[in-house]
């Protein structure tokens, strides 16, 4: 299939899931997600080298599609909440750019019956994607005001798989697990022992690794099981560093 | 007429006070490269000056005491309130590649900044307007007062916080105001109506509170629950923020294996101007209790050889002294800049940190890198350097402007000088991918080991990385078998990855953390190899080695490859561009065009009969002299306080001792011109300036670094005498060009002295950006040669405008190099 039919493909079949009501309403802004649908699966087809993925899981391109992200973003900026940038949500976070969101929630490969665990919360919006995807998700956030917001907001738009917490995630939440992914969207400077041992056999943690509004890879650890971990670290673009011959 | 000169001292001691003060505010608020930025454009107020006074300078003069009194008291208001309207801008400079909004709060940001230079400008300009008499010796007061400003604000940037110190820099222009006024026998009423405004002023203002940036690691940091600021001690340095968080602790163990288990202490955070951190970690004397250190790619070294003495260079809070101390290290030689920082942790801090600054094992010295290992004398086992700063700032290329002599072919091969044999250099950095930082540093020690004389570089190379830090091992001597075993041992225990060693096959790369590529292993080996050479030239960051005449070892830009990472922006791609760089380059642009602005406004205004009859000093001509002078005269003094900086072992040292000296040196060269009147002419004077500037930087390219390296030894305040009679007679001569052109112009063209000064003001500006560009890109001694080029190039341009100029009388003048921003 050629990048144009894929394109094609996922755009009709985004648009099938829109008109069938998975929002139930028009929101005003289906066309705005319809081209930030299309942007984010020209991107991924740019950067499969990178990636390893030609394309995204089509279950995640329709979850991007569904999430209404001007919920997720301060009223004033809901105009640009579809563009492809990350955006302000206030407390000096952010929200990473679609086409992240969508590779990190790919990468962690969540199916139906998964149980996610997310440490930063923020304004909710990749809490919302990966609700969209898997049984239960929980999600901490340690910055109280951002952590109650959060939580009215994902009850208020009826995602009630999800479960908010103000707490510190670097112990993860023993009780809940262990998780079949996990998203540390918090910046680190090390992974959190804890949330290692929570991960179970064969999940995934995916972590955005740089600054606020530049993501500079990501870090996708993979629990082979108790003992073997692997580690990779994804470009999210087309970039080489070498040119001529090195390649 | 001494109340003139009084006023004069006392604004322009405000006034250079006020620029470095905005430096230090910017850089706290936000990030040092963009209060660069935005002070570059600022100062252009100066040049704003000359231009506003070619217009209307004739009739401000005329009523010079109350335009004085109204501009210094503007100059008081707005130094203040401009800065205080700036923080409530909505101005994300991390955002402006996404949000254009950003470019108009930028806009507004230079505009308000701009304003208290220019009426402080307008105040000295009109005094020489005025007094043209004695403008010599308002000349000298000018010159004494900046001089005053920058010894007297870094003493008060000791004693008082940035927004502290904001108050009397402001009340030195409402004192000049007030004196002024009084002198001018205002009504009384006026004159105490104007005294006791300024006491309600003073004692109203408080200290500005500062507003950090909500994306700087302290405002995020403070944002978390149970965080306190419980000390915010502040220095020329940094303002020191002490962060403790009982309720969610600090955990800061970057490098760290995946797989450790170890438990982190409690920890006190320190950050500089509100984002590079420290951690202080609670210590009880049982090493149990931080086994975590020996689980991060920093303690390899450790694992090598039996380490019996250590130098720790930039010491920080003490982390690699404890892990030394943990490793059983008997002599540690900690090695820190900041003295507040080392007192913090001695003293306030001594129980929780148990007592390590004052271990019997442990020599804490305060000094500058660099300095201290050219002036010690001891020999060690392992020299060790962990730089993991502020991430965000590293990874997004915000460093790219800082210089650092700690990481370049002489440095390291100082570092290989004060090793034992079959010593040890261990330095451990961020990773950043595409591979930049690490991949350089490898290139700067294989250069630094070939310039040694060693045949095969790579037996006495290693290097190991973890998912977001790697460390280089640099030994005297070859690495053995059994150290490679050992390390190989190491890594795959914590589930590092070997990135390199001699012997190393490809497979054995890039196993633990896996990359599309194992990318620093294929570096290294081209590295190593015939294809170096090739590998530099296509490697789309640039990686060349850093010298001390470039010591830009965070420059990773290459303009081949900017517009692909351009076109990757907004597809992920944002951490690819090196943003420091890019500032700086921007900030030259925007320099230049509004410099062309400024300088060829007044153009439009004069009529075109003006000048006629004048072939001495043709509008280019004018323009070319006052442009090469200004250029010239900062590039020198940039790099000047550059090289110095390793000499005198501290920047604040290098300023103040570099800057004073050029000031006040550069100011009896002004007044050299006045002397032997009848005996030599203007045209010989400037000649002779010239040549001599010609001579010794070519003289000084030669000889400097070595008179430098022999003298590193003497003790502290023979160094800075030393300092200062290398800069003396360069300053000298420097100080000539600019009050030359200036008496040619009085009397004649009179009218064209304001737009001389205006031109000399935005040259000045432009320089201290282009200075660091063309550093970035030639060095150091291009710049002080290009310098020496620009003088000589002014000379051959000016000759007839001084040659026929008036042989008598003062000129009006500001700085040689109008402003005087340090690098």
């Amino acid at each position: 299939m050629s990048r144009l039919s894929h394109g094609t493909f996922l755009v009709f079949a985004v648009c099938l899931l829109q008109t069938s009501g998975a929002l139930g309403v028009d929101d005003g802004f289906a066309a705005a997600r319809q081209e930030m649908i299309e942007e984010i699966q020209a991107t991924v087809t740019e950067t499969r080298r990178e990636t390893d993925r030609a394309q995204l899981a089509p279950k995640v391109m329709a979850a991007m599609a569904t999430v209404p992200r001007h919920e997720f973003v301060p009223a004033k900026l809901r105009d640009v909440a579809y563009a492809n940038r990350p955006l302000p949500v206030g407390h000096g976070q952010t929200i990473s750019q679609p086409y992240i969101v969508a590779l990190m929630t790919d990468l962690l490969e969540v199916d139906s019956d998964a149980v996610v665990f997310e440490i930063g919360t923020g304004s909710g919006y990749q809490a919302a994607v990966l609700a969209e995807l898997a049984r239960q998700v929980y999600t901490m956030e340690i910055v109280e005001p951002l952590a109650l917001s959060a939580k009215e907001r994902l009850a208020r738009l009826g995602y009630g798989n999800v479960e908010a917490r103000f707490a510190d995630g670097y112990y993860g939440w023993p009780e809940k697990g262990p998780f079949d992914a996990i998203i540390v969207t918090a910046a680190v400077n090390h992974i959190p022992p804890p949330l290692v041992e929570q991960l179970a056999p064969g999940g995934r943690l995916v972590l955005p690794v740089g600054e606020h509004f530049a993501v500079q890879h990501l870090l996708l650890v993979h629990k082979l099981d108790e003992e073997r971990i692997t580690i990779r670290q994804i470009l999210p673009v087309r970039f080489v560093p070498l040119t001529g011959g090195h390649n | 007429m001494r109340r003139v000169y009084l006023c004069v001292t006392i604004l322009s001691a405000g006034v250079l006070a006020y620029e470095i003060l905005l430096t230090r505010l910017l850089s706290i608020v936000q990030w040092h490269h963009f209060a660069y930025m935005i002070i570059s454009l600022a100062l252009l107020g100066f040049g704003a000056s000359g231009t506003f006074l070619t217009f209307a300078g004739r009739r401000l003069a005329k009523r010079f005491d109350t335009a004085f009194a109204v501009n210094a008291g503007l100059f008081a208001l707005s130094s203040y309130a401009c800065f205080a309207a700036v923080q409530s801008l909505p101005l994300n400079l991390l955002e402006i590649t996404w949000d254009t909004d950003q470019l108009l709060w930028l806009v507004l940001t230079y505009v308000l900044l701009m304003l208290p230079f220019f009426f402080a400008a307008n105040c000295i300009a009109l005094s020489f307007v005025r007094f043209p008499d004695v403008l010599a010796r308002i000349y000298a007061s000018d010159l004494a007062g900046a001089a005053l400003g920058c010894g007297a604000v870094l003493w008060m940037l000791h004693v008082a916080t940035p927004g502290g110190v904001l108050i009397p820099v402001a009340a030195s222009g409402a004192l000049a105001a007030v004196i002024i006024g009084i002198d001018a026998r205002w009504p009384r009423w006026t004159a105490c109506a104007a005294v006791i405004g300024i006491a309600g002023y003073a004692l109203h203002a408080l200290p500005l509170d500062l507003r950090i940036s909500d994306y700087k690691g302290l405002a995020q940091a403070k944002r978390v629950s149970g965080a306190t600021v419980v000390a915010s001690p502040s220095s020329p340095l940094g303002l020191l923020s002490v962060l403790e968080n009982p309720a969610v602790p600090f955990r800061h163990a970057p490098g760290l294996s995946i797989v450790s288990t170890a438990p982190i202490p409690d920890q006190v955070a320190v950050f500089t101007d509100a984002d590079s951190v420290t951690m202080l970690t609670r210590y009880d004397g049982d090493t149990r209790t931080v086994a975590y250190l020996d689980r991060m790619t920093s303690a390899v070294p450790y694992h090598l050889a039996g380490i019996d003495s250590a130098l720790v260079l930039g010491a920080g809070a003490g982390a690699d002294v404890l892990q030394a101390l943990y490793h059983g290290v008997g002599r540690v030689t900690a090695v820190e800049l900041n003295a507040q920082l080392v007192d913090f942790v001695r003293d306030e801090y001594a129980r929780f940190s148990g007592g390590i600054f004052r271990d019997e094992r442990v020599d804490v010295q305060i000094a500058e890198a660099r300095n201290f290992v050219n002036r010690d004398q001891r020999r060690y086992d392992l020299i060790q350097m962990t730089a993991l700063d502020a991430f965000g700032a590293s990874a997004s290329g915000l460093r790219a402007l800082n210089e650092s002599y700690l990481y370049t072919v002489e440095a390291l091969q100082a570092y290989l000088d004060r090793l034992n044999p079959g010593g040890l250099i261990a330095i451990t950095r961020w990773i950043d991918l595409p591979p930049r930082d690490g991949i350089k540093l490898f290139a700067t020690a294989v250069s630094a080991l070939k310039v040694r004389g060693v045949e095969d570089p790579g037996r006495q190379l290693a290097w190991i990385r973890g998912w977001n830090s790697n460390t280089l091992i640099i030994k005297n001597g070859a690495l053995t078998g059994e150290q490679i075993a050992a390390m190989r041992a190491f890594a795959d225990d914590r589930q590092f990855d070997l990135a390199y060693y001699f012997g190393m096959s490809r497979s054995d790369a890039n196993r633990h953390n896996i990359l599309a590529a194992p990318r620093f292993y294929d570096a290294a080996t081209a590295l190593l190899g015939p294809e170096r050479d090739r590998f530099l030239a296509d490697y789309k960051f640039n990686v060349d080695p850093s010298t001390d005449d470039r010591p830009f070892h965070f420059h990773f830009f290459k303009w081949r490859h900017f517009p692909e990472m351009l076109a990757l922006r907004a597809r992920g791609g944002m951490g690819l561009l090196e943003l420091g760089y890019i500032v700086l380059v921007a900030a030259l642009l925007q320099a230049v065009v509004v410099s062309v602005v400024l300088i060829v406004l007044p153009l439009l205004w004069m009529r075109r009969s003006d000048g006629a009859g004048d072939s001495t000093w043709s509008r280019g001509v004018l323009v070319g002299y006052f442009l090469f002078i200004g250029l010239a005269f900062l590039f020198i003094e940039i790099a000047f306080i550059q090289i110095f900086v390793r000499f005198l072992g501290h920047p604040v040292y290098s300023v103040t001792v570099i800057l004073a000296s050029f000031l006040l040196f550069a100011a009896a060269g002004s007044r050299l011109t006045e002397a032997f009147e009848d005996s030599v002419s203007d045209a010989r004077k400037l000649a002779i300036a010239v040549s001599t500037i010609a001579a010794i930087c070519v003289l000084y390219v030669a000889v400097l670094p070595a008179v430098l390296t022999h003298f590193a030894g003497v003790g502290g305040l023979w160094r800075a005498a030393i300092a200062v009679m290398l800069v003396a007679p360069l300053a000298l001569a420097m100080g000539m060009p600019f009050p030359l052109g200036m008496r040619s112009l009085t009397g004649r063209r009179s009218d064209l002295i304001p737009w001389a000064w205006a031109i000399n003001g935005c040259a000045s500006v432009v320089s201290a950006v282009l200075a660091v560009v063309l550093a970035m890109h030639f060095g150091f001694t291009a710049v002080i040669l290009s310098a020496a080029t620009l003088y000589v190039l002014a000379a051959l341009i000016g000759w007839r405008g001084v040659h026929g100029g008036a042989a008598t009388g003062p000129a009006p003048l500001q700085h040689p190099g109008g402003q005087v921003l340090p690098g």
